[in-house]
């Protein structure tokens, strides 16, 4: 499967957006594994806005940048029926957390709020009700092969749709009790506007096939950014973000599931 | 765009109602129903709900004891009816097991095992959470996906699909877009939910749960019974299909883009799913005989749902909801519908809407009331989900594909 990628979006410690990050990824400065930039949801009103967890944040933050400057990304029609992957391997375990201390700690019953944004597509909702975006939306998850499940998942929605899919895929540290259960190290998302392979010098396609052996999985050069990659689901991502960012025709290998990889072919945009 | 519809080679599921498709014929037929007054401590609400007997004594397979709750024992026991397994194994014998991809829902996944480790904590004071969560293996959403394709020793494409409750009628769409694609030449759908703490008291808590067996479509309805349920089927691309298969004939996806937990008001978003669902299976609105409607048997889900069935279909359609039987079975439901669409669709039934007695008159699609025996070439299944996320699935005699 053929594809192209025109838009990204990514925010991780040190990484403010795209643009930001671009030159780090490419070597061209060095990473500085900073505080998390966390920017307030646009496009929903102020109740929602306000309860909105870092999750929802970062993914939402993410999947504006790729769909910036997107010919479909506007007000224009399109973006109304855009589909969407949000790719999460563990969702938002803060608010299972909270129910399960409501309910066991503080014997009250789990606030309404926090329950129905437990769902694992409530980050998709918001993204759907900031954006008045009515398309397809499939939320899902394979454990540390989570991105490449996304990616898969998204590159096969394109074949067979022939249309634009947005990939968002984010995660976040679980609280205190659920910690030692699942160690992430930080905060990541990270977002691609994918359409089908097109002859374009400004964008970089990727060709993607299913492997089934055990090679080397792509490293991050950079030790901070390969500790971020190994302890986030979504931050296994960077390799295919970084050879984006400098630009590089090259072979990156995802994990997917034991014994099967994710392969992706990154070319030249022509 | 019509799409290429995929053979349903085998399906299964258990519920409330029983093991296996069989009991979940007879009862369809008989209006025996399968919600009873929920008396489990762990959360004291006043409910029904649909309890799948016989759990507590499922024992996964030794290789696979680290993946022991709830959630993974319905799937270990569903995964047994109606020589599911065994059609799994042949299908692995054709294509080869990497050949063979793995889609399935969950809301919950075995989350209600991480709420007895919180239990735990916190009236025993124990230091923490305990090495017995096993997250990886009970918690995880991947963890449903985990535990079926090792169970059936599967090496393909896999993954979890959780768009709340149409979940389990996703992962077909997934499926028959991953066998066009190419990724692989058979795939095994479904999905599992068990009852737990969380959601009993989450829908309690957001004043949708009915303290009475739910009516679907019912006037004065009050809300939704909850039900745990596992069902799966297998699905390959076209070929030697048998003239008396069922066939996946086509999908619609959506979303609502309206509020996180309550449905656009005219069914927006189901009339796109709906109308996406027909396209895709090259149909007008006319060649459906049959409706399996979401039908929650909450006040805002139904009003929706039925505007938006009525400005597809009109207001002669024939339909009704089965979630009084089994409860609604939340990241399952969807799977759970479309396996007893496709019971219906074989056995020629349709099904009526258990425990409604009297119906909306604010509602204008009729429901079927009683069950009745009739042919029956196509049906659609609905499932609607929290976040305003929707699927309706389009299944038909393959011989009318």
């Amino acid at each position: 499967m053929r594809l192209t990628v025109t838009g990204i979006g990514i925010v991780g410690p040190g990484l403010a957006d795209w643009t930001d990050a671009r030159p780090v990824l490419a070597g061209h400065r060095p990473y500085i594994a900073d505080s998390l930039k966390v920017t307030t949801p646009i496009g929903l009103n102020p109740n929602e806005r306000r309860r909105a967890t870092l999750a929802t944040r970062l993914a939402l933050d993410a999947a504006r940048q790729a769909t910036a400057g997107q010919p479909h990304g506007g007000d224009d029609e399109d973006a109304t029926t855009l589909a969407t992957v949000f790719a999460s391997a563990d969702g938002d375990m803060g608010l299972i957390d909270s129910m399960c201390r409501d309910i066991y700690q503080h014997r009250v019953a789990p606030s309404p709020t926090v329950f129905q944004n437990s769902v694992h597509n409530a980050v998709s909702g918001y993204w759907s009700i900031a954006e008045g975006c009515r398309g397809p939306s499939t939320s899902l998850a394979a454990g540390d092969g989570t991105f490449a499940a996304g990616l898969l998942e998204a590159a096969t929605q394109v074949a067979c749709s022939a249309s634009s899919v947005l990939l968002v895929a984010f995660e976040v540290p679980a609280p205190e009790l659920l910690h030692p259960h699942r160690p992430f190290g930080s905060a990541f998302a990270c977002a691609l506007w994918l359409e089908a392979a097109a002859p374009s010098e400004d964008h970089a396609t990727c060709a993607l096939a299913v492997r089934e052996d055990e090679q080397p999985l792509t490293p991050m050069p950079d030790a901070p950014l390969e500790a971020l990659r190994r302890t986030n689901p979504a931050a296994r991502a960077l390799p295919l973000l970084a050879a984006i960012a400098a630009g590089r025709s090259t072979v990156i290998r995802l994990p997917y599931w034991p014994g099967l990889q994710l392969e992706v072919r990154l070319g030249p945009g022509a | 765009m019509p799409i290429a519809p995929a053979r349903i080679r085998a399906y299964t599921l258990t519920t409330a109602l029983g093991h296996g498709c069989r009991p979940h014929l007879q009862a369809l037929s008989e209006m025996r129903p399968g919600l009873r007054p929920w008396t489990q401590e762990e959360a004291s609400v006043q409910s029904w709900a649909g309890v799948v007997d016989g759990l507590d004594g499922v024992r996964l397979p030794a290789r696979l004891a680290e993946f022991d709750c709830r959630n993974n024992r319905l799937a270990e026991l569903a995964l047994g009816g109606d020589g599911f397994v065994e059609q799994v194994e042949a299908a692995r014998d054709r294509h080869g097991p990497s050949r063979i991809g793995l889609f399935l829902g969950t809301s919950t996944a075995g989350i209600r095992h991480t709420e007895q480790c919180y239990r735990r904590h916190f009236e025993e004071n124990t230091p923490d959470l305990g090495d017995d969560l096993r997250f990886a293996f009970t918690h995880a959403y991947v963890s449903l996906a985990d535990y079926c394709r090792r169970r059936l020793r599967l090496s393909g494409p896999a993954m979890v699909i959780s768009t709340a409750c149409s979940s389990g009628a996703k992962t077909f769409a997934a499926a028959q877009r991953a066998l066009s694609a190419g990724l692989c030449d058979a795939a095994v759908v479904g999905g599992v939910d068990t009852l737990c703490a969380t959601t009993l008291l989450g829908f309690h808590a957001l004043g949708l749960l009915s303290p009475t067996p739910c009516t679907p479509w019912g006037q004065g309805r009050t809300g939704i019974s909850i039900g745990e349920g596992a069902a799966f089927a297998l699905l390959e691309g076209d070929g030697d299909a048998e003239d008396d298969g069922v066939s996946l004939l086509g999908f619609g996806e959506s979303t609502d883009a309206y509020h996180i937990a309550s449905p656009h008001p005219q069914g927006d978003g189901a009339v796109s799913a709906m109308r996406a669902a027909l396209d895709s299976a090259g149909l007008g609105a006319d060649a459906i005989d049959y409706i399996n409607l979401h039908g929650t048997g909450t006040a805002a889900n139904d009003l929706s749902e039925d505007r938006a069935v009525a400005r597809v279909f009109g207001e002669t359609v024939v339909a009704s909801a089965t979630k009084g039987w089994t409860g609604h079975t939340l990241g399952a439901a969807g799977a759970v519908e479309a396996v007893i669409s496709l019971i219906c669709l074989r056995e020629g039934l349709i099904p009526g809407t258990l425990n409604t007695t009297t119906f909306d008159p604010d509602l204008s699609t009729c429901l079927i009331r009683d069950s009745a025996p009739r042919p029956i070439a196509r049906v659609l299944s609905n499932a609607f989900g929290f976040a305003g996320n929707n699927c309706a699935l389009v299944f038909g005699r393959t011989s009318c594909a």
